[in-house]
């Protein structure tokens, strides 16, 4: 229990420290945060193109608008659109973290007196994913809490502040964002345990991410409705790929190799 | 206590061009508790391979290896638990102080008083000035101090010491070494790998050298011993008549116990020549020897005994053992 604590404090210390990082797990959230908010508040204030309102027309007959006038209606979609981006942050905050954690200490040479200490592999393996994934969820949770915020002020009404808060989205950040996290934890270790530059790792592993990215623009874009259902069905698609990635994780972050394979 | 038995290690090619490596090849050891074992070998000799194998970082291809009577392979969280090790480069957080990267290992290896232990260690090296400075901004000396000091926070009865002095310079060096000296005397195994003959030979009370099998084992003395035999030199005073040195030898090969005679320049300008006499008991025979000599009229101006530099012995083990070519394929 110390070890870990101690492994997990050492990662988060080091994260503050390194600027790359750093600037991924702050400053990419708080752009995160501030388009849906700025969404919110000009959707509200802005004369409305009547085209546009009839090619919004197949989105406004999701029941969760049912009887809002325009402006909120228009609050309600542009915002939600935007808040999807939230899902974004369970996927690269970890994956950066976690890429830097094991390649940057491949590259420092600092593994190797950290794998002499008397620790199993598995719970190296766990502080560092939980090192990753913490601040993922964290700062998903965090952005959320305060859009949330924002939207009390800035909603045209209580019908349109409570599509932020329908199930589908309780849905979307407490069940989905934390089994993406762990896919995104995994990613990162798989890409580092293969790769020797942390930047390297980082690119890679955006790169597995990306049809999940794909995903969510096309959901942005339209063409995919999303409703409770998706999320559920998108959170039993992130559960299935969470065993897989964690299977082939472990299986492929072995002391030896890592150690070894590292010029 | 370390010991091994048929140790091997190979390492198989990466992918496609399948050429193996077999780094260590059979290695039978034996280092006694409390004694602090030289690992001598060249570049590439599969040093860091064998202590790697030692500290449970990398499996054995085959063969067996016991720390403190625990089994390598079988008990690794308990022998990691007892070693301390300085890997090959330091490995330092650089990010982190030097007091952070202490305190991280020390409750990684569950010491008790961490403050204490790192104060401790801290001093012990000359760092506490610097503890709170990023351990990045250390000079490689004060950085391989860190790296020593963390591998004894948890005072390990076994220590392995990869090339400590490597890439120092001279006084950081020195430093080190003297440092590693004070750990003698205090009941420690240190395992110290080196191709710093110096060092070995002031550090270490029994050597291996080493290169991909071992190719001899023991106390620098008795290596010289057995590779040059014991030896008297007699620096004679430049000679009257010409010839005179030569018949000088021919009389002292003559003696029973004298094996082998050879003729050396002189050692300096007030010198005639030197006569390097091989023989199995100096304490006993140099007075005959010197007495025959004085007989024949010669001019002593020294008598004493030839010391091989460890280097000369390395030197002729590693030609000697020449035909095993370490990376070769196998
Ligand atoms: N991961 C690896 N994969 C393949 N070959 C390796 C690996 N690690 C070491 N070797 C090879 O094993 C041999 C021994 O290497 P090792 O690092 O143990 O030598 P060393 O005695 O520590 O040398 P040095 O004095 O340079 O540190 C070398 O031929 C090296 O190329
Ligand atoms: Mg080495």
């Amino acid at each position: 229990m110390r070890q870990f604590r101690a492994l997990v404090g050492r990662e988060w210390a080091d994260m503050l420290r390194n600027r790359l990082v750093f600037y991924v797990v702050i400053f990419v959230p708080v752009l995160m945060v501030a388009l849906p908010i700025i969404m919110l508040f000009v959707s509200g204030r802005v004369p409305i193109n009547p085209q546009d309102l009839q090619e919004m027309e197949r989105t406004l007959s999701s029941p969760i608008f049912a009887g809002m006038n325009t402006v909120e209606a228009m609050q309600a979609v542009m915002a939600s659109n935007m808040m999807v981006l939230f899902l974004m942050m369970p996927l690269m905050v970890p994956v950066t973290i976690a890429a830097y954690s094991i390649v940057g200490e491949k590259v420092t040479h600092s593994l190797e007196p950290l794998l002499a200490t008397p620790i199993t592999t598995t719970r190296l393996l766990l502080a560092k994913g939980l090192a990753a994934a913490v601040p993922g969820i964290g700062m998903t949770w965090l952005c959320y809490g305060v859009f949330l915020i924002a939207a009390r002020f800035l909603s045209a009404s209580e019908r349109v502040f409570a599509v932020f808060v329908d199930p589908m989205w309780l849905v979307a950040m407490f069940i989905l964002a934390p089994l993406l996290t762990v896919a995104a934890v995994m990613v990162g270790i798989i890409v580092s345990s293969r790769v020797s530059d942390p930047r390297a790792a980082e690119q890679l592993g955006s790169l597995i991410i990306l049809p999940l990215m794909v995903l969510f623009i096309g959901m942005v874009a339209g063409f995919i409705q999303f409703n409770s259902g998706t999320f559920v069905f998108a959170a039993i698609g992130a559960a299935l790929g969470d065993v897989v990635l964690t299977y082939l994780g472990v299986k492929l972050f072995q002391r030896e190799t890592i150690l070894t394979r590292w010029k | 206590m370390i010991r091994t038995e048929g140790l091997c290690k190979v390492f198989l090619g990466n992918g496609k061009a399948g050429k193996e490596v077999r780094a260590v090849d059979g290695l039978n050891l034996e280092v006694q508790q409390g004694e602090v074992f030289g690992f001598l070998g060249p570049n590439g000799a599969g040093k860091t391979t064998t202590v790697r194998m030692l500290t449970c970082l990398i499996g054995p291809s085959a063969g067996r290896a016991w720390v403190n009577d625990l089994e390598v392979g079988k008990a690794d969280l308990a022998i990691q638990a007892q070693v301390g090790i300085l890997t090959e480069s330091p490995g330092l957080y650089d990010r982190l102080s030097a007091r952070y990267n202490l305190e991280f290992f020390a409750a990684m290896y569950g010491v008790k008083d961490v403050k204490g232990q790192v104060e401790k260690y801290l001093r012990l090296l000359d760092l506490w000035d610097r503890r709170d400075s990023e351990a990045g901004t250390f000079s490689k000396g004060m950085k391989q101090k860190l790296a020593i000091a963390r591998a004894l926070l948890h005072e390990p009865p076994v220590v392995f010491l990869d090339e400590p002095t490597a890439a120092l310079d001279p006084e950081a060096a020195k430093t080190v070494r003297d440092f590693i000296e004070t750990l003698r005397g205090q009941g420690r195994t240190i395992f110290l790998c080196t191709h710093n003959l110096d060092e070995a030979e002031r550090l270490c009370e029994r050597i291996g050298v080493f290169r991909q099998r071992l190719i001899a084992v023991d106390t620098p003395d008795a290596l010289r011993r057995q590779l040059f035999g014991r030896q008297t030199v007699v620096h004679l005073a430049a000679p009257a008549a010409t010839g005179e040195i030569e018949s000088l030898a021919t009389s002292v090969r003559a003696l029973p116990f004298v094996q082998r005679v050879e003729l050396l320049a002189p050692a300096d300008a007030q010198g005639g020549g030197r006569l390097v006499i091989a023989l199995d008991d100096p304490a006993l025979r140099n007075p005959a020897i010197v007495q025959a000599l004085v007989n024949q009229g010669a001019q002593i101006q020294f008598v004493n005994e030839m010391k091989h530099s460890l280097e000369d012995v390395y030197l002729s083990l590693m030609n000697n053992g020449a035909e095993s070519t370490p990376g070769g394929a196998q």
